[in-house]
């Protein structure tokens, strides 16, 4: 228990700004017509490509083959979600964009 | 001389920190801009760009400046760029190439490998944990651990449930319905739970003894993620990719925790947070409750059964290409509903055409686009939109059945579900209570439809024989391009 809450003290600032995030993403989101929930969607998922961040720093200190393996294969999958994300999202939004034109 | 190289790299250190820091912030500012951009129309394309831009922003800063907690730059930098150009080829040659009515199963597949990539952090980190353990930091039952596990969990389950949830989208897997499902996936969850305690109740154990049972807590969870979505149906996939979204956002958030890194955090968070609000907006969408989406399941309803025996007597009148074309070709108002059925047979333009023919004898054409309609919410608009239909003219359902008693025709194309009045007079149907357009409240109203097949929600529909309507068979593309020359020769 004593653990977990000298935890909570150290991490106090990170634990501040994921509440705040929490309310953000909610206000941020709740006011978005239909039209546009499938792009927001693929968007939103680009961005939790930000895991690739992650994976660069495993991969960034691996030492051993087995990790060097593991480290690599995840930021291939951290790139194909953080490039396909992005592309596809403006994709899909380079179609609503044509008709603004007309 | 010593000293001042020390001070020297003290400063180099922190400057090359603070840099990063404020790489950090600022891509966590274009993240939250961007997602608000992204919802608003006429900003969407600029703020995917803008989070873009941070996202790489991120990605730089963190291989040029980040420094472990020993002071370490990141090492195997030909590797990692590598991994980052394999990622890039395959992942932008498929979103470029892949067709539009295949977008959703590739927004599943993109997010199954933001899960993955979660995950395999997690199965690295942990052994790391032996340096904080030796110096007596923590022992097992700690935070660290706990967001390790948390993001080892969470990760797997949202990539093993993307997957499924692509293969039922592309049709490569189908339906697994056992109410036995119900208690596995209870079981698996209680059992992951299970491992997380037992783990975290080790005290001061070397990390590394405990990997086999890591390894066989990430099986498990794959297991979960499969079996977690193999029950649910195809028409409720949207709902289960959201949520599999918000998944991996909170995955990735885990991994921001583990290294105090504030771009993953908030952009992890954020995703989170805004991908539950937007699976709670799509089940209001479809009148359901999440637990109901996730523990129901379409079409098990013993009321649908008997509606289905019902209707089952009655027969649905046909129409000719040529007797609807005159139709359409006289009436003043004409509305189209298109479902996924259209995008099926790829006849966005082909309606596009009769659209145009019909509009340039004054006829007034709009599009009632059901807000769940296709394979997920608004994924009918990209589509309309893809085949260059009027931003105006597509109207949601609220606004399509205000507009409905002036119909004078309806084409349903290819959609079922969203046109079924059992939602709102059958109680036992599984789609009681969600929002439909009220097709049958228009003067008439035409069906394209290949056979009299259930829909994607497996259950018959009635407005098929209300005395308005006629069914006119065939794909979709065929049979509009019959109306069109049918049309043309009537002009």
């Amino acid at each position: 228990m004593e653990s977990i809450l000298s935890f909570i003290f150290e991490y106090k600032e990170l634990i501040f700004v994921i509440v705040l995030s929490i309310f953000l993403g909610i206000e941020v989101i709740s006011h978005v017509p239909t039209v546009l929930h499938t792009p927001l969607m693929s968007g939103a998922n680009a961005i939790h490509g930000v895991v690739i961040i992650g994976a660069i720093i495993v991969m960034g200190h691996a030492e051993t083959v087995s990790s060097m393996i593991l480290g690599f294969l995840a930021v291939v999958l951290g790139t194909l979600n953080v490039v396909g994300g992005f592309v596809v999202t403006d994709r899909m939004l380079d179609m609503f964009k044509k008709k603004d034109k007309k | 001389m010593n000293e001042i190289i020390q001070i020297e790299k003290l400063i180099q250190f922190t400057l090359g920190d603070s840099i990063l820091e404020i790489i950090y912030i600022i891509a966590s500012v274009l993240f939250i801009f961007g997602l608000k951009m992204l919802s608003n129309p006429g900003t969407a394309r600029k703020g995917n760009l803008w989070a873009a831009f941070g996202m790489g922003l991120a990605i730089v800063g963190t291989i040029l400046f980040h420094k472990n907690s020993e002071g370490h730059g990141i090492g195997n930098i030909p590797w990692i760029l590598g991994a980052i150009v394999i990622g890039t080829v395959i992942g932008w040659g498929v979103a470029v190439k892949v067709k539009m009515t295949a977008m959703p199963q590739l927004v599943s597949l993109f997010n199954g490998m933001g899960g993955g990539a979660a995950a395999l952090i997690s199965l690295m980190e942990f052994p790391h944990l032996a340096a904080g353990l030796a110096d007596g930091t923590y022992n097992m039952f700690s935070g660290q651990v706990l967001a390790i596990l948390i993001g080892l969990m969470i990760g797997s389950v949202s990539f093993a449930g993307s997957m499924v949830a692509f293969g039922k989208l592309d049709e490569r897997i189908g339906d697994i319905r056992s109410p036995l499902i119900k208690y596995i996936n209870m079981f698996l969850l209680v059992v992951l739970i299970g491992f997380i305690v037992y783990i975290m109740s080790q005290g001061t154990v070397d990390p590394h003894s405990l990997m086999p049972v890591i390894i066989i807590m990430f099986v498990v969870a794959l297991i979960y993620g499969i079996s977690f979505v193999m029950p649910i149906g195809g028409a409720d996939m949207p709902v289960v990719i959201s949520l599999l979204n918000s998944f991996t956002g909170v995955a990735a958030a885990m991994g921001g925790f583990l290294y105090h890194n504030q771009a993953m955090l908030t952009g992890g968070i954020l995703v989170g947070s805004a991908g539950t609000i937007l699976t709670i907006l799509m089940c209001k969408a479809m009148n359901r409750s999440l637990t109901n989406v996730i523990i129901g399941g379409f079409g098990g309803g013993s009321g649908s059964g008997a509606a289905t025996g019902a209707v089952g007597d009655q027969v649905a009148k046909e129409v000719t290409a040529n007797d609807a074309a005159i139709q359409l070709y006289y009436s003043r108002s004409v509305m189209f509903v298109p479902g996924y059925g259209l995008a099926v047979a790829q006849a966005q333009k082909t309606v596009k055409e009769l659209d145009d023919l019909l509009s340039e004898n004054g006829v007034e054409v709009n599009y009632a686009v059901h807000s769940v309609a296709g394979r997920m919410p608004g994924h009918m608009n990209v589509l309309m939109a893809e085949a260059d239909v009027p931003y105006e003219k597509l109207l949601g359902e609220e606004e399509a059945n205000e507009r409905m008693k002036n119909v004078d025709v309806i084409i349903v194309v290819g959609a079922n579900d969203v046109v079924n009045p059992s939602a709102y007079d059958d109680p036992g149907s599984p789609i009681y209570g969600m929002p439909v357009i009220n097709a049958w409240e228009a003067k008439s109203v035409i069906i394209l439809k290949r056979s009299m097949n259930t829909g994607y929600a497996g259950i018959q529909n009635p407005l098929f024989f209300k005395p308005n309507a006629k069914m006119l068979f065939g794909d979709a593309k065929k049979t509009i391009h019959s109306l069109i020359t049918e049309v043309k020769s009537l002009g």
